[in-house]
């Protein structure tokens, strides 16, 4: 049963999960060993997902599966979906390593930090290689429970309310879709992914299946913080900044929506989801969180709570992407998982520069800052520019799939939406990166403004600087060289036509 | 007149036994060595433990109500005066209340024994199965059932607990709330297996008196402000679990049974061995801190880092998180629900978690708060002490992927 393939998945699985206890062990002031084997793990992590990525499209099998209880087992495999989303996270785990490397020098509780950390990576990559919804339910679980102590981190009071109301949601949220997994298992037994059978089902069974994709949906829809079940998205942000672009590029908030990719995609089989009519339910529920969120991110004068609401609009692109039935939509969503993660982890990143060096916290403290952190400034720009759908940035790739989308499936309505959506992701951005180059900077600002902290002058540490710079870079890269294979437009290209062409 | 038992359960039992009376052993002398008690007590630890571990084993493997009843007192009466030895005030008071609790429950079952006796004119459990229940065999199997819940410490009875809980020693808690509690309510599954399987009503009222003691332990365990007692209070909640194996198991066919079966003992092992831990990394934490409320927490992160981590990876198994056992246990128990159609106890398993989680997050969140002054003091505890409390908190998070073995030794025989 176990032969290399079978031990690199686990491996890659493994890793973070064998990095958390040494880190935990590690005194508190051995900062550099910490770094080597937070580092070492990264790359062991990142090297073996490629292996796998590039396995995959060979056509290799990376599997791994045993007995739990007598009708469920516990399954892992690395098939081309879940790979997407285990490259996104070992590759944005190893930028944000480094970030948090830098962003946490000299703060208390480092430990603490880089082990749950770990745990937090190794549970996005247990979600991302699931094979049944068993699986994917322990490691999302686990995922809720290692974020908690980074949300708390600070320990002021703030951040243990944000706490408290991230655990009341996502608890509730794992408690309803734990019902919903048992009552899929009861209808139809263990649903191995890409093998469900569901179409096969007496007609009778229909309503039951309808209000097991609810409360599945519904459950997942509190992850991916789909409008009314938002609400810990935007308290999460007294998290330091690594962990905010962690959470909202990869982790917490992609693996709802991966979860409803999987549940749409791989357990219902989309053309069963559109048969007993659920998708267009999704389809206006994503719709609506869209326009919600981009009108409550207009009204913020916090630069990281106008991310969040823009994270929550943002990754409703991915569910409407699904919802609209067909190649386009889907190449859309799955494509957009993988923008978004790159897009939001810059501005983020940036952001959390911000705040270090310049203590900056409000839209309007950003005046001119663009000419006392350029590099910084520039990679602001490409994120925020993506995510309002300006080629040649990835976003503008996601959009325009998503618009063929709607033409194509006849949901008209969408095209609106979307237009919509992009002027007002327009409407809260632009103002952002007019302020940065094109306001002078008060005076008195300049005063409290350090200078330059290194020889060099650079403007800021090269931990913080790198992976803004490198996240930038993809996000571009991915825009402009969407047609090279293994980009993310053609990955998803290739796990649509898997399914269509059959 | 011993039957070895051909039941997986006993072997499960008679293991669970074994490695908690082990472990508690062993951090036991070294427990008390480090709380310096006096030989006069210390020397007790070890032979009314062996005691009581005898008593326990007899329990699992007796297929006749009088020697169950004679195993069941010789456990109860050791762990009384295991509390006893603590020596303060509170554990005096508190294991006094245990012994009139214990004797009326015992002089209950004992009545019950009697009736039972008269109308079948046998008392071995594979001789009384099969009869149909009668009206004096009824009132002999309420009376029964009424003393084991009482020793069980179900809701209402079980305000005698969590004080013997909180003030015995550290190991004694971890023995008497793993084992002890099941030892009756094994029994009491055991009696209901052979007399109670058309008494539908009965089982709904023990299902309901499981709902809320899920229920009132919770809520009990999230308003305390010492450690051991938020730990003694979740012993109620996760005793509430084991009662819904009645009510699943009346009337609701094979498959139903069977789900019920698995899961309710599933949930005790890993109740025992995360229940096990809990107490000994609280006791360390207490031994650590020099205080037992949970506002000497806020410095533990730093100072006390390794039973902290007990501590919550235990409380990960409480809850019912993956990868416990606690969380295959409630997947089981859900699928028994859903095909029963007994939907109220799907919502207390949904409350229960989300109560559970409540209460444990409550104490984690004081952990994460800095408090510079007090944790000055603290000192670690000996690293023995918080290795087996780790130990016996890992095999309960990993119980759920290895769940398939227990598993299958429940599936050898059963209810069914």
């Amino acid at each position: 049963m176990v032969n290399l393939d079978t031990l690199i998945l686990l491996t890659a699985l493994l890793v973070s999960f064998v990095a958390a206890p040494l880190i935990f062990l590690i005194p508190e002031e051995q900062r550099t060993l910490r770094t080597l084997v937070n580092m070492v793990a990264a790359v062991v992590k990142l090297s073996l997902v490629m292996f796998m990525v590039w396995g995959v499209a060979n056509g290799r099998d990376f599997a791994l599966s045993f007995t739990v209880m007598e009708t469920v087992s516990f399954r892992l495999r690395a098939d081309a979906l879940g790979l997407m989303f285990a490259g996104l996270s070992s590759l944005l785990w190893f930028c944000t390593t480094i970030y948090a490397v830098g962003y946490l020098e000299k703060s208390p509780n480092r430990k603490r930090f880089f082990g749950f950390f770990s745990l937090c990576v190794g549970s996005t990559l247990g979600i991302a290689l699931s094979a049944n919804l068993f699986t994917f339910l322990l490691f999302y679980e686990l995922l809720t429970l290692s974020t908690y102590p980074l949300i708390v981190h600070r320990g002021t009071p703030q951040a243990l309310k944000a706490g408290a109301i991230y655990l009341r949601y996502t608890l509730g949220g794992g408690v309803v879709l734990l019902v919903g997994m048992v009552s899929l298992q009861v209808l139809a037994g263990d649903v191995v992914f890409g093998e469900g059978q569901l179409d096969q089902m007496d007609a009778e069974h229909t309503p039951a299946l309808i209000v097991t994709f609810a409360l599945l949906v519904g459950g997942l829809g509190v992850k991916a913080a789909l409008v009314p079940l938002h609400g810990w998205l935007p308290q999460a942000m007294v998290a330091p900044a690594p962990v905010s672009a962690l959470l909202h590029a990869v982790a917490v908030v992609k693996a709802g929506a991966f979860g409803i990719v999987r549940v749409i995609y791989d357990v219902y089989g989309l053309g069963f989801a559109q048969q007993i009519g659920v998708l267009a339910g999704l389809a206006i529920i994503a719709s609506f969180t869209i326009i919600y969120g981009s009108l409550r991110a207009m009204a913020q004068s916090d630069i990281k709570r106008l991310l969040a609401y823009s994270t929550v609009s943002q990754v409703s692109y991915i569910v409407l992407g699904i919802a609209l039935f067909g190649p386009m939509g889907t190449i859309a969503a799955m494509s957009h998982l993988l923008h978004q993660g790159l897009m939001k982890s810059t501005l983020f990143f940036c952001a959390g520069n911000y705040a270090q060096e310049l203590d900056i916290h409000r839209i309007e403290e950003l005046d001119g800052v663009g000419w006392r952190m350029p590099v910084t400034s520039l990679a602001f720009t490409i994120g925020a520019l993506g995510m309002i759908g300006i080629p040649p940035v990835a976003g503008f790739i996601s959009k325009w799939y998503l618009g063929m989308a709607a033409l194509e499936s006849g949901m008209t309505w969408v095209i609106v939406v979307l237009m919509l959506s992009t002027i007002l992701n327009a409407a809260y951005f632009l103002p952002v990166i007019y302020r940065l180059w094109f306001k002078p900077a008060p005076h008195d600002e300049l005063d409290r403004w350090p200078e330059a902290r290194l020889a060099g002058g650079l403007e800021t540490s090269y931990w913080l600087m790198g992976p803004a710079i490198a996240t930038a870079v993809f996000s571009l890269l991915a825009g402009m060289l969407a047609g090279v294979p293994f980009s993310p437009l053609q990955w998803a290209t290739l796990i649509v036509n898997q399914e269509y062409v059959p | 007149m011993i039957t070895l038992p051909e039941s997986g359960l006993s072997w499960l039992l008679l293991g669970m036994t074994a490695i908690v009376c082990l472990a508690s052993g062993v951090y036991g002398v070294k427990y008390l060595q480090v709380e310096q008690v006096e030989a006069s007590r210390a020397r007790w630890w070890l032979p009314l433990l062996t005691v009581l571990a005898i008593g326990l084993a007899l329990v699992w493997l007796f297929d006749h109500l009088v020697p169950i009843y004679l195993a069941l007192d010789t456990a109860g009466l050791s762990a009384v005066l295991l509390m006893r030895l603590a020596g303060t005030d509170a554990a005096r008071e508190a294991s006094r209340r245990y012994l009139i609790f214990t004797l009326s429950a015992s002089s209950l079952l004992l009545v019950g024994m009697l009736l039972l006796y008269l109308e079948h004119a046998t008392l071995a459990l594979s001789e009384l199965d099969g009869n149909e229940l009668t009206t004096r065999g009824g009132v002999a199997l309420g009376l029964m059932l009424s003393g084991l819940l009482l020793k069980a410490a179900a809701f209402p009875l079980h305000g005698w607990m969590p004080p013997a809980h909180g003030s015995a020693w550290t190991p004694v808690s971890a023995i008497h709330s793993t084992l002890v509690l099941k030892a009756s309510l094994y029994v009491a599954v055991q009696l209901w297996l052979v007399l109670g399987a058309g008494a539908w009503h009965a089982a709904q009222l023990i299902g309901a008196l499981g709902m809320l003691s899920i229920v009132w332990g919770s809520v009990m365990a999230w308003q305390q402000e010492d450690l051991k007692r938020v730990v003694a209070f979740s012993t109620v909640a996760q005793m509430g679990y084991l009662l819904l194996f009645f009510p699943l198991s009346t009337g609701t066919g094979e498959t139903v049974t069977r789900l019920a079966w698995e899961s309710t003992w599933l949930l005790a092992l890993n109740h025992a061995l995360a229940k096990a831990a809990m107490f000994m990394a609280a006791g360390n934490l207490v031994l650590g801190m020099g205080r037992d409320d949970l506002k000497g927490l806020s410095g533990v992160s730093t100072r006390l880092p390794l039973p902290l981590l007990t501590l919550g990876l235990a409380g990960v198994s409480i809850m019912g998180m993956p990868p416990s056992g606690g969380f295959v246990a409630k997947w089981l128990l859900l699928h028994a629900v859903f095909i029963s159609g007994q939907w109220q106890w799907g919502v207390a398993l949904v409350l229960g978690t989300l109560l559970s989680a409540a209460y444990m997050f409550r104490l984690f969140r004081h952990c994460f708060v800095d408090d510079q002054e007090s944790k000055s003091r603290y000192q670690s505890p000996p690293l023995t002490l918080d290795l087996i409390a780790l130990g016996l908190a890992l095999s309960a998070l990993f119980l759920g992927l290895l769940a398939d073995w227990p598993l299958s030794l429940l599936r050898m025989e059963g209810p069914w």
